[in-house]
């Protein structure tokens, strides 16, 4: 595949409205970061979604491994303490 | 309406109809077979720009025109001689570098033109222009980008980018031919008189063309005959694929 040898792999990452984060969306492949802007348009835009897009070489992530899947998240899951839910919120406050 | 004559306003909008009509047909012709799922989705994306645009200028040349025909009539009804397109966009697709070079031609040749209309002494046309330039400012991006990298890339996509240079350079020159209707049309404040916009063309394509290292080709005998119904080979065919549709189940609907 032409693609897959001589096309790096970028992720891309858009942002819906103004005022939300960059949110992961998928990949695409490019011969450099204009042309992996120009394809993310064209692939994940189509209908409205975005207001802004990053591409990023996918070489660039560093990602956990999956083999420390138990160490990384387990311990997390028994400290429900940890979740902001045993306050009262006073209502003044309104939507949090 | 602008104060131009009626037959000749109906005559600047089918040209301008039919040149977006089939060349979004052309680029259509590449949904699933493109080299890459990227530009799979990008050509068909658009060609629906193009044929968004064929269909709003038909719709308004039916009301120029007052005779009770719809945009449907102008774009699958007509037979060969009653398409006034330029040849450049019924040319077949053949490869990647062939349709993008085609791509960034009509793109450098509409974005002045649309620029012009935003000013147009027809409000309706003006509308149109409006959102156009902001779909062939993509498009001229999109195929600029591909031209500058399939002509200063490989061994193999700078022949084939020479190639297309040489296969396409017949059919640049019509696009800034001038007659009664063209010249009427300015005289009106209607759009620009194709030659006008000439020196904007080259200078979009000038920096693309020497990032990519290539060289324009000079042409002894350009093709012309577009504007009077007059096409290639290649036309039949796409209209014959085009309008099966409406031949084989006449009035039919979706």
């Amino acid at each position: 595949m032409m693609a897959k040898n001589m096309l790096p792999l970028w992720e891309v990452f858009i942002r819906p409205r103004n005022g939300l984060s960059h949110k992961h969306c998928g990949s695409v492949h490019a011969a450099d970061e204009v042309m992996a802007l120009q394809a993310a348009r064209d692939v994940y835009t189509r209908r409205g979604e975005g207001v802004s897009i990053w591409v990023v070489p996918s070489s660039a992530i560093t990602a956990s491994d999956p083999e420390h899947k138990d160490e990384n998240f387990e311990p997390a899951l028994s400290k429900v303490y940890r979740h902001p839910t045993f306050y009262d919120i006073p209502d003044e406050v309104g939507h949090m | 309406m602008a104060g131009v004559e009626r037959r000749t306003l109906l005559a600047f909008l089918l040209r301008l109809a039919d040149d977006h009509l089939i060349l979004g047909h052309r680029l259509s012709e590449w949904c699933g077979h493109a080299p890459m799922l990227e530009e799979d989705l990008a050509m068909p994306n658009m060609a629906l720009d193009l044929i968004g645009q064929a269909r709003a200028l038909y719709q308004y040349a039916a009301e120029v025109e007052g005779k009770g025909r719809t945009e449907d009539d102008f774009a699958y009804l007509r037979r060969e001689r009653e398409y006034t397109n330029c040849m450049m966009v019924e040319r077949p697709n053949g490869d990647f570098a062939h349709t993008i070079l085609r791509q960034l031609y009509f793109a450098a040749f509409m974005e002045p033109m649309w620029k012009g209309m935003l000013a147009s002494s027809d409000e309706h046309l003006a509308g149109i222009a409006a959102k156009a330039v902001k779909e062939v400012a993509y498009h001229l991006r999109h195929a600029g980008e591909w031209v500058i990298r399939l002509g200063d890339g490989t061994e193999e996509s700078a022949w084939r980018m020479r190639e297309a240079v040489a296969s396409l350079a017949p059919y640049v020159e019509e696009l800034f031919e001038t007659d009664e209707v063209t010249r009427e049309i300015a005289a009106g404040g209607v759009a620009s008189d194709p030659p006008s916009t000439r020196p904007a063309f080259d200078a979009i394509l000038r920096p693309i063309f020497a990032e990519a290292g290539l060289e324009q080709v000079d042409v002894a005998h350009p093709k012309t005959g577009g504007r009077k119904g007059i096409h290639a080979e290649a036309m039949g065919f796409l209209l014959a694929d085009l309008q099966f549709m409406q031949r084989a189940y006449p009035g039919m609907v979706w």
